[in-house]
């Protein structure tokens, strides 16, 4: 009988067996983070005699953070990778939804053929051309500004931003829009007022699928932007952790402060990201 | 031209709406990466850019100097993505099997958690499992201890037969939460009603799965497997930080991301030659290229989709 047979998959061995390799995996998953966390708080000493022990009275230390904070400039690197995330986001998510509208509602000859154009940049990484773009920001006085980092990955992002956007475009009824145009509304207006709004939640997963990768690239910021006063967080903590590698206070903290601004917007976006990608939205 | 047309016709917005992304895209994408392809044809003498056709190429397949680096790095790169579907994908599967079991307590907190490695950057993930591995500190070697196993601990990072296994498997490590997620939104998409009638024939459990969900979820693993192959034959970042641009020990752990940073942008004494760069360059985008069209001609194609 059927119902039988599925009260048997569902018998508390088989379930305690489920989660008892959920947890194993979800384990290894966090115990380098947690390792890292953990000594990033406690003496040299303690360290290495007891890397698996939690921080107590006698081993708690934040000697690591003062040298991070007396040596690196952390604060400037988390607000050059706050600024480059940020413009390059709005960048992509403006442009995008712009081009995206344009393909999904209006017919003009080569409509198929500029989507097809757009859409070779999913497949193709920009990294590819980065000799040419190097020179290309030389050339134009762009090295070692935060405007090289923000037009690569506005460039890189569009892609698949039109691509997400215009299918979710094309579900939005016409009659609404119809009716916009009855009412005179310009197609400027309707697009900002009537459309934009309705594909607030595709925009919002085209941005966390953007997020994570720009906030975290290393290949760009190192070849465009090196100076001091560019480094991203990524790139300045890479730097600070090759220069201070045997101090394992140091590292250990510069480790953890790169680790706590991407948990902090995975806190606050999990859900959107995990939604999109478990919506279909990269089918 | 294209835009002309529109202009003419009165039909304004749609240039307007067009235009910005078209330019970026085109400016700082698609002409590189054509000026990249095209640099690869020329050569410096004496400051001078000089024209010299597939003479970069010959070199770099051909002259010993180069030819073995570069057969090195590709052959890592093979095996760095070889190790990806190897690991990786059962991996994913068997976790999202896991995690698609209907009233799962936790799943939430399971999900979340398996995707927290993938949103780290490269730079925490190659330091803080080469601190996990270091034998100076000694957490893997006394983990190891405690069940009994310390004698097969080596520093495997620094080793020149394991680096790039133990590297790979780092990767696998970080970004395993993607195919996970991918073949459990499919593994949703699979109606009851299928499995309902599976189970009155008798199908339950592990031949359902293999069966009935596997097949179900062959055009998710199609994707997964192409993502990684593109993702893989430009990587770079993790074997930087972790191992530095030289991709050691003795470029064991070199591959095509490595070798094209020393190449074009230089590295301790070594100069850059962007033209030789280009080449590298060029020779990735083939492989890339390769890898897109066997998926889109020959696997997406053939694998059959069901509709529900």
């Amino acid at each position: 009988m059927p119902g039988q047979m599925s009260r048997a998959r569902r018998n508390p061995v088989t379930v305690a067996a489920m989660h008892g390799a959920l947890i194993i995996y979800t384990l290894i998953a966090l115990f380098p983070v947690f390792v890292i966390l953990i000594n990033s708080f406690k003496t040299r000493k303690a360290i290495f005699r007891e890397p698996l022990a939690l921080p107590n009275a006698e081993t708690f230390s934040t000697i690591g953070y003062q040298t991070v904070f007396q040596q690196g400039d952390f604060i400037l690197y988390l607000q050059n990778s706050l600024i480059v995330t940020v413009a390059s986001l709005f960048f992509i998510l403006l442009f995008g939804a712009m081009a995206a509208f344009a393909l999904a509602e209006y017919r003009f000859r080569g409509n198929m053929l500029m989507g097809l154009y757009l859409a070779l940049g999913i497949m193709i990484p920009i990294r590819i051309g980065t000799v040419a773009i190097l020179e290309m920001m030389v050339a134009t006085g762009l090295v070692n500004t935060l405007w090289a980092l923000i037009l690569v990955y506005t460039a890189q992002g569009l892609p698949l931003a039109v691509f997400i956007l215009s299918e979710f475009m094309r579900q939005v009824s016409d009659d609404l829009k119809n009716a916009g145009r009855v009412d005179g509304l310009s197609e400027y207006t309707i697009f900002f007022r009537l459309v934009l709004p309705l594909v607030r939640p595709a925009m919002a997963t085209v941005a966390v699928f953007n997020m994570i990768p720009i906030w975290n690239d290393l290949w760009f910021p190192l070849i465009l932007a090196p100076a001091e006063e560019t480094k991203t967080l990524t790139l300045g903590s890479q730097v600070f952790i090759g220069q201070f590698v045997t101090d394992w206070n140091a590292v250990l903290s510069a480790l953890s402060m790169a680790i706590l601004p991407v948990m902090v917007l995975y806190v606050i976006f999990s859900r959107q990201l995990i939604r999109g990608l478990t919506s279909g939205a990269v089918k | 031209m294209f835009f002309g047309q529109l202009v003419l016709r009165g039909r304004w917005h749609i240039v307007v709406f067009l235009a910005p992304a078209v330019l970026v895209y085109t400016a700082v994408m698609i002409v590189p990466l054509f000026n990249t392809l095209r640099l690869a044809l020329f050569t410096e003498v004496d400051q001078q850019r000089i024209f010299v056709g597939v003479q970069n190429f010959r070199t770099l397949f051909g002259d010993p100097r180069w030819s073995e680096s570069f057969w090195n790095a590709l052959g890592n790169n093979f095996w760095f993505f070889f190790i990806h579907m190897l690991v990786q994908n059962p991996i994913g599967i068997f976790l999202a099997a896991l995690l698609s079991h209907p009233r799962l307590r936790f799943a939430a907190f399971y999900r979340s958690a398996i995707f927290i490695p993938t949103i780290l950057s490269f730079v925490i993930v190659g330091f803080a499992w080469k601190l996990v591995l270091s034998p100076i500190w000694g957490i893997a070697p006394s983990m190891l201890d405690a069940v009994g196993l310390k004698s097969l601990f080596a520093p495997w990072l620094g080793k020149e037969g394991s680096a790039l296994t133990t590297l790979a498997l780092i990767s696998v490590w970080q970004f395993v939460g993607i195919p996970v997620m991918l073949i459990y939104a499919a593994l949703l998409t699979i109606p009851d009603e299928i499995l309902e009638a599976a189970e009155t024939e008798g199908i339950t459990g592990l031949s359902a799965f293999w069966k009935i969900k596997l097949p179900l979820i062959l055009p998710s693993i199609g994707i997964i497997s192409i993502l990684t192959f593109v993702g893989n034959f430009n990587a770079f970042d993790l074997i930087y930080a972790a191992q530095g641009a030289l991709a050691g020990p003795d470029f064991a752990s070199d591959i095509l991301g490595t070798f094209l940073y020393r190449t074009f942008f230089g590295f301790q004494l070594q100069l850059g030659d962007p033209h030789m760069g280009s080449a590298i360059a060029t020779a990735m985008f083939a492989i890339i290229l390769v890898g897109v069209c066997i998926y889109l001609f020959g696997i997406q194609t053939r694998i059959r989709r069901y509709q529900f």
